[in-house]
């Protein structure tokens, strides 16, 4: 800065004026901006949400996010914990029961892997997963969100006992999941975060005779 | 805004534009914001949204700054300008989040990252501050789109390299056995490497064509 | 206990920030002529990098909860009054350090490894002592690419480097090379 020419000195309360001021309007832009976008920002939020619920959980039509709260799930009601553990009963037609969307995630080949699974308690299996995020190798770790096969293995899966990844093309067993050949680390992975997230929810799970009732409007 | 008065202004203005294109050309030439050049260049659509972004934030900054210039004390005008940059970043990032969430999440925390692009600051104070709006903006424009230019370069090589296809669109069929590591990290630090050599290369050459031509 | 290990391995070697995330070059690429020098700068970066995970759990648990807009700012300003007070720690404590760092220090501001950890530790929710861990996981990894890259670059200068590819050409193939080895690292924590 020895270079710059300083006009003359100005007085420390310019200095402090001049910044509060571009702070003071950088906060109501910043505020204005933030109220305008929010509405669909949280649509777009849900709507991915929704999206993935409904896609583990084949069928659905309907979801109601239940939260663990001293050692069982209650219906959110938006008092509880930001962190509080999360599970999606999902609903289809005429209020039935089908199953829960239960997220879980962990660390993959890469980096953590997100996820969301469908299981049912009433067939007590898995009935399907859909990877949210990570950043697995393209063209092979990949191939857990890009691969249908890999969804498929998912479709019916036993977790008791729990699930285990064989040689691709070997699975025969209800709880066998086929690898993905060259990615038997982010395979073994996303079985893992499944056998871990049962391992710990299943038992505090509601029994389907026990699951609060479909949301009355279909939820958007 | 004052329109150019005169041819002569008018050209000018025109070389402000055009330099950042590729005279200047904020990566290829000046090597600034390197880290969202080589982070979100694995696809070609990565690279133009970042691009975009960063253009859309250089040029709101460079307006402001410029109508604003004489009125910020000097001692103080590196953080008033941070606060502007910040700023549009903010306002970038949730609309691109409300709008276009895909995208969003695809560049991540890259987004919010724009502000420390060496780039925007850079162009604030050597540029902007220092001129009327009409050329700040222009300038802005140019730089934005010369880093865009590169990004893009950068996304649609090591896309179509690492994974046989150009905005997401499969070029090769399934017997291209994809280049994997080009879409990984490394292939973000080989790749540029290799594009500025080229450039030193035909660098060179002209040198030497200009050292014959002298002789 | 386990999760710690993760993000602690995961940020030094698995996701390196400057071979992994493309955070940092700039000091990467500026710093990295000598070891001595690029070792200092990182260890610098490293004890920056913990205050400012500590300071944005605080703002991201006390203060931005109302005013979720202004996080960037906010980390921002917090960073650079960061860096201020470190040096004017090391000022008083050591001059000799303080002068050895020289004009780096003040650098560290515009590092975006440092916004970028602020960020990756509040979109991924890290609690405080996960981000501390997460810091020194993150800086750690950062003075290991800018060693690993300082030696390399003494070693070339005694090599025959052709005049084209000097410069930040080479330097970026090195990098690259560098960040090839990382990649053996992948996979670490989940097997």
């Amino acid at each position: 800065m020895s270079d710059f020419e300083l006009p003359p000195e100005p007085g420390s309360t310019r200095l402090v004026a001049t910044l509060t001021v571009a702070g003071l309007l950088a906060g109501l832009l910043l505020a204005s901006t933030y109220a305008l976008t929010l509405p669909a920002i949280e649509a777009n939020a849900a709507a991915a949400l929704q999206r993935a619920v409904f896609q583990v959980v084949p069928g659905t039509t309907a979801m109601r996010k239940l939260v663990l709260t001293g050692g069982r799930f209650v219906p959110a009601d938006g008092s509880e914990a930001k962190d509080a553990v999360a599970v999606y009963a999902a609903y289809g037609d005429g209020g039935r029961f089908l199953g829960y969307a239960i997220p879980g995630q962990g660390p993959g080949f890469q980096d953590t892997i997100k996820l969301l699974f469908g299981y049912d308690p009433q067939r007590e299996l898995v009935v399907g997963m859909q990877v949210l995020d990570s950043r697995e190798t393209p063209g092979l770790g990949d191939k857990i969100f890009k691969d249908p096969a890999f969804a498929r293995e998912f479709a019916a899966l036993a977790v008791r006992p729990e699930a285990v990844v064989v040689k691709h093309g070997t699975g025969t067993l209800p709880n066998q999941v086929d690898g993905i050949t060259g990615a038997t680390i982010s395979s073994k992975a996303v079985v893992r975060i499944v056998n871990e997230r049962c391992a710990g929810l299943l038992d505090k799970l509601p029994a389907a005779a026990e699951v609060p009732p479909a949301p009355k409007e279909e939820s958007r | 805004m004052n329109a150019p008065s005169s041819p002569a202004e008018a050209a000018r203005l025109h070389a402000e534009f055009v330099k950042g294109l590729w005279r200047e050309n904020p990566v290829f030439v000046q090597v600034l914001g390197m880290c969202p050049t080589l982070a979100v260049t694995n696809s070609a659509i990565n690279a133009l949204a970042m691009g975009a972004a960063t253009t859309a934030v250089l040029a709101c900054s460079s307006l402001l700054v410029s109508l604003l210039g004489r009125f910020i004390p000097a001692q103080v005008r590196i953080s008033t300008y941070v606060i502007v940059i910040a700023t549009f970043v903010t306002v970038v990032d949730f609309v691109l989040q409300a709008i276009l969430p895909d995208v969003h999440k695809e560049l991540g925390a890259f987004l919010a990252l724009i502000v420390v692009n060496c780039l925007i600051l850079g162009r604030q104070e050597a540029f902007a501050s220092k001129n009327p709006p009409l050329a700040a903006v222009l300038d802005a424009l140019g730089m934005g789109l010369g880093f865009l230019f590169a990004l893009l370069c950068l996304g649609a090589t090591r896309e179509v390299l690492g994974n046989g296809s150009l905005f997401g669109i499969d070029l090769f069929g399934p017997a291209f056995e994809p280049w994997v590591v080009m879409v990984l990290p490394p292939g973000g630090f080989l790749m540029l490497g290799l594009i500025l050599l080229l450039f030193s290369w035909r660098l060179q050459r002209r040198a030497a064509a200009a050292a014959e031509e002298k002789r | 206990m386990k999760e710690l290990v993760w993000i602690f391995l995961g940020a030094l070697v698995v996701n390196n920030f400057t071979l992994s995330y493309f955070l940092g070059l700039c000091p990467f690429f500026g710093v990295s002529g000598k070891l001595q020098t690029a070792f200092r700068l990182g260890l610098a970066t490293t004890f920056v990098m913990v205050i400012t995970a500590i300071a944005a759990w605080a703002l991201n648990t006390f203060v931005l909860v109302q005013f979720p807009y202004l996080r960037l700012l906010s980390f921002i300003v917090v960073i650079a009054s960061a860096v201020q007070f470190v040096e004017m720690v090391v000022k008083k404590a050591s001059p000799a350090l303080f002068a050895a760092l020289g004009i780096f220090l003040p650098l560290i501001t515009t590092n975006c490894a440092i916004l970028g950890l602020a960020l990756f530790q509040t979109s991924r929710g890290y609690g405080l002592l996960q981000g501390i861990v997460f810091a020194l996981g993150a800086g750690g990894g950062f003075t290991l690419a800018l060693a690993l890259m300082a030696s390399l670059r003494e070693e070339a200068k005694l090599s025959d480097v052709p005049a084209l590819a000097r410069g930040t050409a080479f330097n970026l193939l090195l990098a690259g090379i560098l960040a090839m080895a990382f990649m053996g690292f992948a996979g670490l924590g989940s097997s």
